[in-house]
């Protein structure tokens, strides 16, 4: 075996899998992963802890992994992240644990985060469990939102004897992990369900169809239904157009909605909810949302097109997608922007106007940033323009809130090392105060505000 | 949970039932609306709130079946459950806000409620009444069968007028002709609210223009959260963007681009369609129609 590389993992074949929706990566055997571990040269000052936004002790559960003890590497996790089977899955190694890890300095870093993954799934496969514990505290805590950051804050004050409720607006709890990332990517039944339901049996109460701002007040839940504290993490649900002309047209969607459709209502599946998948797609932006509505439209038989003002260089997703996305057939218009969308009669798209860019002087933040080559104009024929720009927090909760801040990006303002905001009690993380960010970071949000939350207590 | 405890057909393909909810009755209020679902995988519908029980924790609401998942939901019996009720969502109508209840009580207002909007303005009108406030509605549909809560609401204000488009049952004409023949008698409202097919709204605003009457509508538009994540519900106001779900569902009907609106609401028209067809056919109807 080869120290420098590592143990290559399988995935389903490109051809095929651009036609479904089956998970792209397979996963390690138990063989392969034992041999991944052997790797891991279980450093004195690990790296890779450090550069773990929820501090996992890697080499820890890593060589468990070595020894075979499955059982103990999952514990060793679960200690410090309640969601690993997602994490394992979409979490951005490469810049985080496997960006630092000793190994990368000369060969391939450790597939901790495929070594994660395994880990998990083997404690799925053979219904072990979290461990709950502790003697109640008897004090009640709400959590809203039940994505990454919420089930997170709420599994850690679960497992130290709080009680917490998580009200959570859509039918279904997991947050963007449900309605946004595609099945292909991150299973919803045999995963999210799984790692949702592992929360629930730390004693967390889940409530659904509750929108905060509108079925109940945050002043409500503390002033009259007797929560002593809030952690709000509610996301960045607002999605982002552009303002060019023809954007209300028939055929334009926000990637939200296109993705919401297919993965939370499974349009996918042919099920209740409609879909319009479109024959020749144009996706608008470069992260990863982009990349999954563009792998989306794929498999829906679309012929799909990304256009991205800058160059691969600063494409914003994750190096894994944009690599399966090309190897599926997605194809890339770079240093493109959109200036208009072009309409047939009946109002629906039938175009879309770009004009060529080309990245100008460095700014401020060191990116460079894309100036329009005049005169560079030109059409290309589409049914359909799905527009993945960014998103930003909802204003819902800020604004029937007394007391809470925002800035002027209407994130909710909250110190970063135990999410405490402006109004006594209340605490927040997550997207709702970082904007768009990563699952990780979410977690690693929930994490400090349970701690922060737990300290106002003992207080 | 959100148990039917009362199943009324209202007229061909309407019907209202009384729906436990209590997570949207703690704090709903008129012009708002709820999404409801059945069945595991069942879609998103949002309806308008069209009366509310706080004490028992019941919602009021009408469906009107057009596609699969409306006739999915008027099948529902009572004793049976919805599999989720959300909200409210949405704004309260203004002038069904207690702090407005003063410069509410200066106007002259006049409902236009059309087809399936009946629903919703008797939600609006009742409050009002409650709150002293007696205001002039015009009800109307195509056909007298269609007609629905003509008691009701006469119970709630002493100016109802009555229309159907084929003069089956009162004022022979749409609710525009009634709206306009009442100004020709004389009579002047400066506030009117109307509420039903997008294109009825659309001609109740042309005509309410020429009067100079303030006209709000309530914007049926295409959704699936309701909370502001999809922008699927999108409209344009006075050259805005808005999202129907949680910048209104109530507009200013003088700014709203009518025609942008009906296209975007029939978007989904062939696949609803087909869906429709396969609950009904079962699995023989697939492909051949050229819609599938
Ligand atoms: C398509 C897509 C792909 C992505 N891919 C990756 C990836 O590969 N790797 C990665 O690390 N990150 C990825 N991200 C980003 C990542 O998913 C988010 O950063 C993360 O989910 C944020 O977690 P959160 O808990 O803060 O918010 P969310 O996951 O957004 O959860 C917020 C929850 O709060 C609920 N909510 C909102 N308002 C209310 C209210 N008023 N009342 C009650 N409930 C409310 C929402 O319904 C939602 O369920 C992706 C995002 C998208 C959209
Ligand atoms: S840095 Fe790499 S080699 Fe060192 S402990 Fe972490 S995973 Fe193992
Ligand atoms: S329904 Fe999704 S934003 Fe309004």
């Amino acid at each position: 075996m080869d120290m420098l590389k590592r143990v290559p993992i399988s995935e389903q074949d490109p051809k095929e899998r651009a036609k479904n929706f089956e998970e792209v990566c397979l996963g390690y055997t138990e063989d392969e992963a034992v041999a991944e571990a052997s790797r891991c040269l279980n450093c004195k000052n690990p790296r890779c802890v450090s550069g773990c936004p929820v501090s996992i002790n890697i080499p820890a559960f890593i060589q468990e992994v070595k020894n075979r003890d499955f059982e103990k590497a999952y514990e060793i996790i679960s200690l410090s992240s309640a969601l690993p089977a997602v994490c394992g899955r979409v979490c951005p190694q490469e810049t985080q644990c496997e960006g630092v890890c000793v190994r990368g300095v000369k060969g391939e870093p450790v597939a901790i985060g495929k070594l994660e993954r395994f880990v998990a799934d083997f404690a799925m496969k053979n219904g072990i469990e979290p461990k709950v514990s502790a003697e109640k505290k008897g004090h009640k805590v709400a959590v809203i939102g039940a994505g990454p950051a919420g089930l997170t804050c709420a599994g850690d004050l679960a497992r130290n004897g709080y009680d917490v409720t998580i009200f959570e607006a859509l039918h279904k709890a997991g947050g963007v992990l449900v309605y946004g990332i595609p099945e292909f990517r991150l299973p919803k039944e045999r995963v999210v369900a799984v790692e949702v339901e592992n929360v629930k049996k730390l004693g967390v109460k889940i409530e659904t169809d509750v929108v905060v701002g509108r079925s109940v007040t945050i002043d409500d839940l503390m002033e009259k239904k007797g929560f002593e504290a809030v952690f709000i993490g509610s996301g960045a649900g607002l999605p982002r157009f552009m303002g060019i002309p023809g954007e209300q047209a028939n055929g334009v969607f926000s990637a939200n909605e296109y993705l919401t459709r297919s993965n939370l209502m499974k349009a996918y599946a042919d099920k209740d909810t409609p879909i319009k998948p479109g024959k020749k797609v144009v996706v608008v932006g470069g992260g990863n949302v982009a990349m999954d509505s563009a792998r989306t439209a794929l498999r829906l038989g679309a012929d799909v097109t990304v256009v991205y003002r800058r160059s691969m260089k600063e494409l914003p997703a994750r190096v894994e997608e944009v690599h399966h996305a090309k190897e599926e057939g997605v194809k890339f218009d770079l240093l493109t922007n959109p200036v208009e969308i072009l309409t047939g009669e009946d109002g629906s798209v039938c175009g879309i106007r770009v004009i060529r860019m080309e990245l100008g002087e460095p700014d401020a933040s060191g990116r460079r940033s894309p100036v329009e080559i005049k005169g560079s104009e030109f059409e290309m024929e589409c049914d359909t323009v799905i527009m993945a720009l960014g998103t930003s927090p909802n204003p819902l909760i800020s604004r029937t809130t007394n007391g809470l801040e925002t800035n002027k990006r209407g994130c909710i303002v909250a110190e970063e090392e135990f999410g405490k905001t402006s109004k006594d009690g209340v605490f927040a993380g997550g997207d709702a105060v970082t904007g768009a960010a990563t699952v990780i970071l979410a977690m690693g949000a929930g994490k400090a505000a349970a701690k922060g939350i737990m300290d106002y207590f003992e207080k | 949970m959100f148990e039917i405890v009362k199943k009324k057909v209202l007229a061909d393909r309407i019907v209202l039932m009384d729906v436990k909810a209590k997570n949207v009755t703690e704090r709903c209020l008129p012009g708002q609306f709820i999404i409801a679902r059945t069945g595991e995988d069942g879609e998103r519908i949002p309806l308008t709130i069209c009366d509310y029980d706080r004490e028992k924790e019941e919602i009021t609401i009408v469906i009107q079946t057009i596609g699969a998942s409306t006739e999915k939901m008027a099948l529902l019996n009572e004793g049976d459950c919805f599999t989720d009720i959300v909200g409210p969502l949405g704004n309260p109508s203004e002038i069904c806000l207690l702090e407005n209840l003063e410069e509410t009580k200066k106007k002259n207002i006049v409902f236009v409620a059309g087809g399936l909007g009946i629903a919703p303005v008797y939600c609006q009108v009742k409050w009002l009444h409650e709150h002293g406030v007696d205001c002039s509605v015009i009800m109307g549909s195509r056909t007298k069968d269609l007609l629905f809560f003509i008691e009701e609401m006469e119970s709630v204000s002493g100016h109802v007028y009555v229309t159907t488009d084929d003069g089956t049952y009162g004022f022979h004409g749409m609710g525009t002709d009634q709206l306009k023949a009442l100004y020709d008698e004389g009579i002047r409202f400066d506030h009117c609210v109307a509420i039903g097919p997008t294109i009825m709204m659309k001609f109740v605003c042309k005509l309410t223009k020429e009067l100079s009457i303030h006209t709000v509508v309530s914007m049926n538009m295409i959704m699936v959260d309701g909370t502001g994540m999809c922008g699927a519900c999108r409209l344009l106001v006075g050259d805005e963007v808005k999202f129907a779900c949680v910048d209104g569902p109530e507009f200013d009907g003088h700014l709203v681009d009518f025609d942008l609106a009906m296209k975007r609401v029939a978007l989904y028209k062939t696949e609803e369609g087909r869906k429709k067809l396969e609950f009904e056919e079962g699995e023989t109807h697939k492909g051949g129609c050229k819609n599938c």
